[in-house]
């Protein structure tokens, strides 16, 4: 059996979570078996986890799960991969999948592996690829012991709706002791969250000034993109912290990123390196960035960028 | 308070990346080596506040070799009292949380500090499966974490957002960026820190959970399409027709 688990906000599925399904049940169909999907705390609409590949969803909904506890998380996922009698789980690169895979890995004595963007199955053997060195190195190894444990990246691959609805089983197991009481959760918009966007618009000190940002906020509106931006704005205070992406910020890797006023510094690169395709907008035609990109402009971004987004507009129109 | 701080070593962010022996091991060949950022800046820096707020010690661990020992010489520049090196070459993370919790079982810490991730192999596993074998709660991506009558109140870093919560000590946590700010050593740490004891312990047997391992280098990328200022309806034409990403 492959187990995925899924996380919800608010009910909802996150894409990442179709994403790992989708990939779980590709690598049950190559072993053979079938993909679980482990569904923890409040759910829409479980049954539908099915579409993507799921074969059954095991929905655990109590009220005492809604705040994670890596710990009580991982009780739970052990105690269903063990008697599902997993080869492989799943669980997504995201803030929730991180603090639950090293200890995963430890209490299951399975072979691991972080951040994950692909799973290949070899005879019985099951090996993955991933990212090392911040993006300058490609990483592959065979997990060892009964069952592997790995976060897979939110955009791995695309999700693929290929089925109808599947069972939903609500398991006898009852969760306690947990040992961390969380307070609030903040978010701070309703915007796509960064490590998610496929799309993502993000600016460096060449906007000059934060009042200038609102070039770039229009280009993300017409793109449907979330917004980013390089160290040195988030430092000085021009934009908030968790929309830094770079080496100390958020490593992401979205579809496309356009990177504006940006010159490349390899502590940025390291967080922006494994987009599919990267857009440079910079009026030095020495910044290190351009040997990054797969498309650049050389000339000066307030020409650029409001230039690039009507014509994004008149595309849309079109 | 008794604090333990795992620190290791990463190439320079600028180092060359290339393998040997059939791809399996990292060259380090010519690379300078520095502490782990997230190790050094954020989680060392916010157990020394801790210690200066309401005292107690601050221990740091390494994992590694005699070559490790003047990195663990800064650490004790910047302010720990005490370093620990289990002598031996960190495998995988399965081995160095192991090495970790092997020496800190009985030590009674309160709160064990580890870097969200390290900035070469990037497996951001270690603080989670300390703290699954000590048995102890664990927060990740910590960007602020104070202190109050054994009661640890932890914001970390969540999609979107930030959780804020509360943890009875002892726990384990890993530092992201914003739990501290980073700290040079003064001349009186440099000169203080050569007496400061390092003690070095034998490792014990861990079995490996991953194996074959093989490195490759990403693909070069093609050079890159330039255009002009006016051509932006082309690039809108390439992201849609060429890359179809849009």
């Amino acid at each position: 059996m492959v187990i995925v688990l899924t996380e919800q906000q608010q009910g909802r599925f996150k894409n990442a979570s179709f994403t790992a399904i989708t990939a779980g049940a590709k690598v049950a169909h190559e072993l053979g078996t079938q993909c679980v999907a482990l569904v923890i705390g409040k759910a829409d609409d479980p049954a539908a986890l099915g579409e993507y590949g799921a074969s059954k969803v095991i929905h655990l909904d109590a009220p005492e799960l809604e705040s994670i506890d890596s710990k009580v998380y991982t009780t739970f996922i052990s105690e269903v991969a063990l008697r599902e009698k997993a080869k492989l789980v799943i669980v997504s690169h995201t803030s929730t999948g991180k603090s639950l895979l090293g200890r995963l890995a430890v209490r299951l004595k399975g072979g691991f592996a972080s951040g994950v963007s692909k799973i290949q199955v070899e005879g019985n053997k099951i090996s993955i690829t991933r990212s090392a060195f911040s993006g300058k190195a490609i990483e592959n190894y065979v997990l060892s012991g009964d069952v592997g444990v790995v976060s897979l990246l939110p955009n791995a691959t695309p999700a693929l709706k290929d089925g109808g609805p599947c069972p939903v089983e609500k398991p006898d197991i009852s969760m306690s002791g947990s040992s961390i009481n969380v307070r609030e959760v903040k978010r701070t918009d309703g915007r796509v969250p960064l490590p998610e966007a496929n799309l993502v618009v993000s600016a460096g000190r060449g906007l000059k000034d934060p009042s200038n940002w609102g070039i770039i906020k229009s280009l993300a509106e017409v793109l449907g993109a979330s917004t980013a931006c390089s160290r040195p704005v988030a430092d000085s205070g021009w934009r908030p912290h968790h929309e830094h992406v770079g080496q100390t910020g958020l490593a992401i890797r979205p579809n496309l990123y356009i990177a504006i006023g940006i010159s490349g510094a390899i502590q940025h690169l390291a967080g922006v390196n494994n987009s599919k395709v990267i857009v440079v907008i910079n009026k030095d035609p020495e910044a290190p960035f351009f040997k990054a990109a797969d498309y650049g402009v050389c000339a000066d971004l307030f020409e650029v960028v409001p230039k690039l987004t009507e014509a994004l507009r008149k595309a849309n129109g079109a | 308070m008794k604090l333990l701080v795992c620190i290791c070593k990463t190439p320079e962010t600028t180092a060359k990346i290339a393998f040997k022996d059939n791809d399996t091991v990292y060259d380090s060949t010519g690379v300078t080596f520095m502490l782990n950022p997230y190790d050094e800046w954020y989680a060392l820096v916010r157990a020394l506040e801790l210690k200066e707020k309401s005292g107690g010690t601050v221990t740091v661990i390494n994992i590694g070799s005699a070559e490790d020992d003047v990195m663990i010489r800064k650490a004790l520049a910047i302010g720990a009292d005490d370093a620990i090196r289990v002598n031996a070459t960190p495998r995988d993370a399965y081995f160095t949380a192991s090495q970790i919790s092997a020496y800190a079982k009985d030590k009674n810490f309160d709160l064990i500090f580890t870097g969200k991730e390290t900035i070469d192999y990037n497996g951001s596993l270690v603080g989670g499966m300390i703290a699954e074998i000590l048995d102890l709660p664990f927060i990740s991506y910590a960007s602020h974490l104070e202190i109050d009558n054994g009661v640890a109140v932890v914001t970390r870093d969540i999609e979107g957002g930030v959780e804020i919560s509360e943890v009875n000590l002892p726990m384990v946590c890993s530092a992201a960026k914003g739990l501290a700010e980073q700290r040079i050593p003064n001349m009186r740490g440099i000169m203080t820190s050569k007496t400061k004891p390092l003690t070095i312990i034998d490792p014990v047997e861990v079995p490996s959970l991953i194996q074959e391992v093989r490195y490759s280098l990403p693909p070069q990328k093609s050079a890159v399409h330039m255009l002009q200022a006016d051509q932006m309806d082309e690039l809108v034409r390439l992201l849609r027709e060429e890359a179809k990403v849009i």
